[in-house]
């Protein structure tokens, strides 16, 4: 799984790899995807084949990792349908496939979860279960535990109801459906729901916290990471922001919305619920990685989920209760005063409140967030939390929104900018237990790629303008880089390959909201184009182009 | 005194009314406007493609009543989410010198009712049709394509650009677009 585990932790064991050794790494073999979209995938290996995944049209190829070059075993194309291309909200990217029991599992940007045949390529079964018509794309990683293959949809821009769905590993068929807004029998919140805090007790939350109806075109998509806790048996899952942005259009808590389920993977059923941003203000989705640990919290040992949270805080939740531990501002932030710990609540500043009809300057973080779905990693050798963001804020002004089913369902016009010190990314090293950011380095585009940290303390990380870095992970000395074609925002694979040697891999190819003006050749004069993002990444077509290459790298 | 006043009055009528003619309301439902305008400037033969276009064009590109209205409608249907003030996001830029589907506002009117392949969606029967050319000549408009007395002259949200009629020309190329071929994957 990309996530390497299901406490998604990003952490290898390999060691071969040092900051003393990185210097000498060289490329061993590329490989090209054939599509110049947004590459925010990453690649898998089992048993000496590497699988990757390509942007739409999500086309899966197996490289025989036995073979000189790395030669290509098969490749898969599901066809999604065109059409998926205008509901995307943010480049037609796809963030990689999942393996299990022989097979491979990922989601195609027009609705469909397929099975294909690991040995062969050959498709073992595909089930549709979004709709484009109504806006429902699908690009997040499936998570697979206890038989089932766990994906969601995204359309959170699109005024979609948001869903998870649990199919069933062997056949595809569907095991269950839980809604993220509408009654609790929608929501599967039964009689074992036990949320810790006040303010998520109650029947029917996810109707009662909306005006009449608006949960239907409420929000609350998945289309982030799943972790599972096979002890506990609880699926962890975020959920994304409410729609429209415009947040006058639907007063209430907007329950479920950018907050967190723990559910039965079973049955679906929940368990508990927190919400990182209640009547979120900001899109701010509530969808990144958790990553689960198990640590001493104020002598006790307590069982944790860490969460570097896009309203810019690092969360460390009990995840047996969901009770709030810590929340610690990792990001400048403008619009709230933290996470009032007794009731878990964020507390936003009413000043910052974007309105209709009045522009709201300096709002931090901004729409897509002190971080965004770019995964960070965890080393226990070292107790840092590997931190890939951004350092970015926005105007916004909100509009009235129409909701016509298959168009955008906004209400907001937002143009992105900096952050202060001018720099928009920052790699952090995040020490968990001391809540604090031990050392970070300044990037000048957002760190939109995935990172990896290893047993020989090194950590890997790729920029918008193409540098792929290893730093030392104690440190964060850049100890090796290597200039790829294009800008990365993908995920890093670290594996140990057929020749006995610690491999590193990384896909290029920049894209991705903030890359998209690069990757569908936008124009940057119009600073709300790609939601506001253009207006932040004007300069990215001066250092990039667009490209869709695997680098294999490893030590001579 | 008085008398000499409403001569006056009288005198000068006739020229005020002199004002552009236009209608101010297109009928509001209306048949489907059919245009023959092809999309490419390749033809068998020497002459180029044959091209009979009713004059709609004109009625609407010059016209500040319908561009306004058309700027209003952009937002109203949405296309903003997609395409932004122009530069676009989920769909391309429509502020840029390059047309996939074709600049001329015959060419936008189809795109807009038709839907085109890679996710825009159609509109046909959702937006009556002299709305949808007040939106094809809007679009014109948000590159610079249309005479600058008429193009809207400001923008009621984040004024991420100059307004239209600010806005240079940046005339249609015939040229330097990727083929679908090119982007497409095996
Ligand atoms: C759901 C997103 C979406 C919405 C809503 C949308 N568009 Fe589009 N639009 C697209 C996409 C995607 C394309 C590119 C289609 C293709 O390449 O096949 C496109 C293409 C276009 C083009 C052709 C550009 C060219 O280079 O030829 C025009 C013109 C256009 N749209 C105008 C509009 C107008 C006007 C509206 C509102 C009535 C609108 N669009 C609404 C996504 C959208």
């Amino acid at each position: 799984m990309p996530a390497k585990n299901f406490a998604s932790t990003r952490y290898s064991e390999l060691s071969e790899i040092t900051p003393e050794t990185a210097k000498d790494l060289r490329v061993s073999f590329t490989f090209s995807v054939g599509v110049n979209r947004g590459q925010e995938s990453s690649p898998l290996v089992v048993d000496g084949t590497m699988y990757v995944l390509s942007p739409y049209p999500n086309i899966l190829y197996a490289l025989d990792l036995t073979k000189p070059g790395a030669a290509l075993k098969w490749q898969y194309n599901p066809k999604p349908e065109a059409a998926a291309q205008g509901v995307a909200c943010c480049d037609v990217v796809n963030r990689g496939p999942a393996y299990a029991d022989g097979h491979l599992f990922f989601n195609t940007l027009d609705g469909n979860v397929v099975s294909v045949e690991a040995a062969t390529g050959r498709e073992a079964w595909k089930t549709k279960i979004g709709n484009i018509n109504i806006g429902e794309t699908m690009t997040m990683a499936p998570l697979v535990a206890r038989g089932k293959v766990f994906v969601g949809n995204a359309g959170g821009e699109f005024g979609v109801r948001g869903w998870i769905q649990a199919l069933d590993q062997q056949t595809g068929k569907v095991a269950w459906k839980a809604f993220n807004t509408g009654p609790d029998a929608d929501v599967l919140i039964g009689p074992g729901f036990r949320p810790f805090y006040d303010s998520d007790k109650g029947p029917d939350l996810g109707t009662k916290t909306w005006p009449p109806g608006a949960w239907e075109q409420g929000g609350g998509t998945v289309w982030g990471w799943l972790s599972f806790d096979p002890e506990l048996n609880l699926l962890y899952h975020g959920t994304g922001n409410p729609g429209p942005w415009n947040a006058d259009q639907r007063p209430g808590d907007n329950k479920w919305t950018s907050g967190l389920f723990a559910r039965d993977p079973d049955t679906g059923a929940a368990r508990w619920f927190y919400q990182w941003s209640p009547h979120d203000l900001y899109d701010w989705d509530g969808i990144n990685e958790q990553i689960l640990l198990d640590m001493t919290w104020n002598g006790a040992p307590r069982k944790v989920l860490v969460r570097p949270e896009r309203n810019g805080h690092v969360y460390i939740l009990d995840r047996t209760t969901g009770e709030v531990l810590a929340a610690k501002p990792f990001h400048p932030i403008t619009t709230t005063t933290g996470v009032d710990l007794k009731t878990g609540r964020l507390q936003y500043i009413p000043e910052k409140k974007p309105e209709m009809g009045k522009v709201m300057r300096d709002i931090c973080p901004n729409a897509s967030g002190a971080k965004d779905w770019s995964p960070s990693a965890y080393s226990p050798r070292t107790g840092l939390l590997y931190l890939p963001h951004a350092n970015l804020c926005m105007d916004e002004e909100h509009l009235q929104a129409n909701y016509i089913a298959g168009t955008p369902y906004l209400g907001s016009e937002t143009r992105m900018k900096a952050g202060p010190g001018g720099h928009r990314g920052v790699y952090t090293a995040w020490d968990v237990a001391g809540e604090r950011a031990a050392w970070s380095i300044k990037e000048e585009f957002p760190v939109w790629s995935g990172t990896l940290v290893t047993a020989g303390d090194v950590a890997f990380y790729g920029t918008m303008d193409g540098w792929f870095k290893a730093v030392n992970a104690r440190t964060g000395a850049v100890v090796w880089q290597f200039k790829t074609g294009s800008g990365i925002i993908g995920q890093p694979t670290t594996y140990r390959a057929p020749d006995g040697r610690q491999h590193v891999a990384i896909l290029s190819g920049v894209g991705g909201w903030p890359g998209v003006i690069v990757s569908a050749d936008l124009d940057p004069r119009d600073g709300t184009g790609a939601l506001g993002f253009l207006n932040a990444m004007r300069d990215l077509k001066e250092v990039t182009t667009k490209g869709g290459m695997l680098y294999d790298f490893a030590l001579p | 005194m008085i008398r000499t006043a409403l001569a006056l009055v009288l005198a000068v009528l006739p020229a005020a009314c002199q004002r552009e003619e236009r209608q101010a309301r297109p009928s509001p439902v209306g048949g489907e406007s059919r245009e023959e305008v092809a999309l490419v400037s390749l033809s068998p033969g020497s002459a180029g493609p044959v091209v009979a276009t009713s004059g709609k064009a004109a009625q609407f590109e010059g016209n500040a009543y319908h561009l306004s209205q058309g700027k209003k409608l952009f937002v109203w249907f949405n296309c903003n989410g997609c395409h932004g003030q122009g530069g676009g996001g989920m769909g391309p830029a429509l502020i840029d010198d390059r047309w996939i589907y074709g600049a001329a506002i015959e060419n936008i009117v189809q795109t807009i009712r038709e839907g085109r392949p890679n996710g825009m969606p159609s509109f046909r029967g959702r937006i009556p049709d002299d709305q949808i050319w007040e939106l094809a000549a809007y679009v014109r408009a948000m590159s610079g394509n249309v005479p600058s007395s008429a193009a809207p002259a400001r923008s009621d949200t984040l004024h991420p650009r100059p307004a239209e009629n600010r806005t240079d020309p940046s005339p249609p190329v015939a040229g330097g677009l990727v083929p679908p071929g090119g982007e497409r994957a095996q």
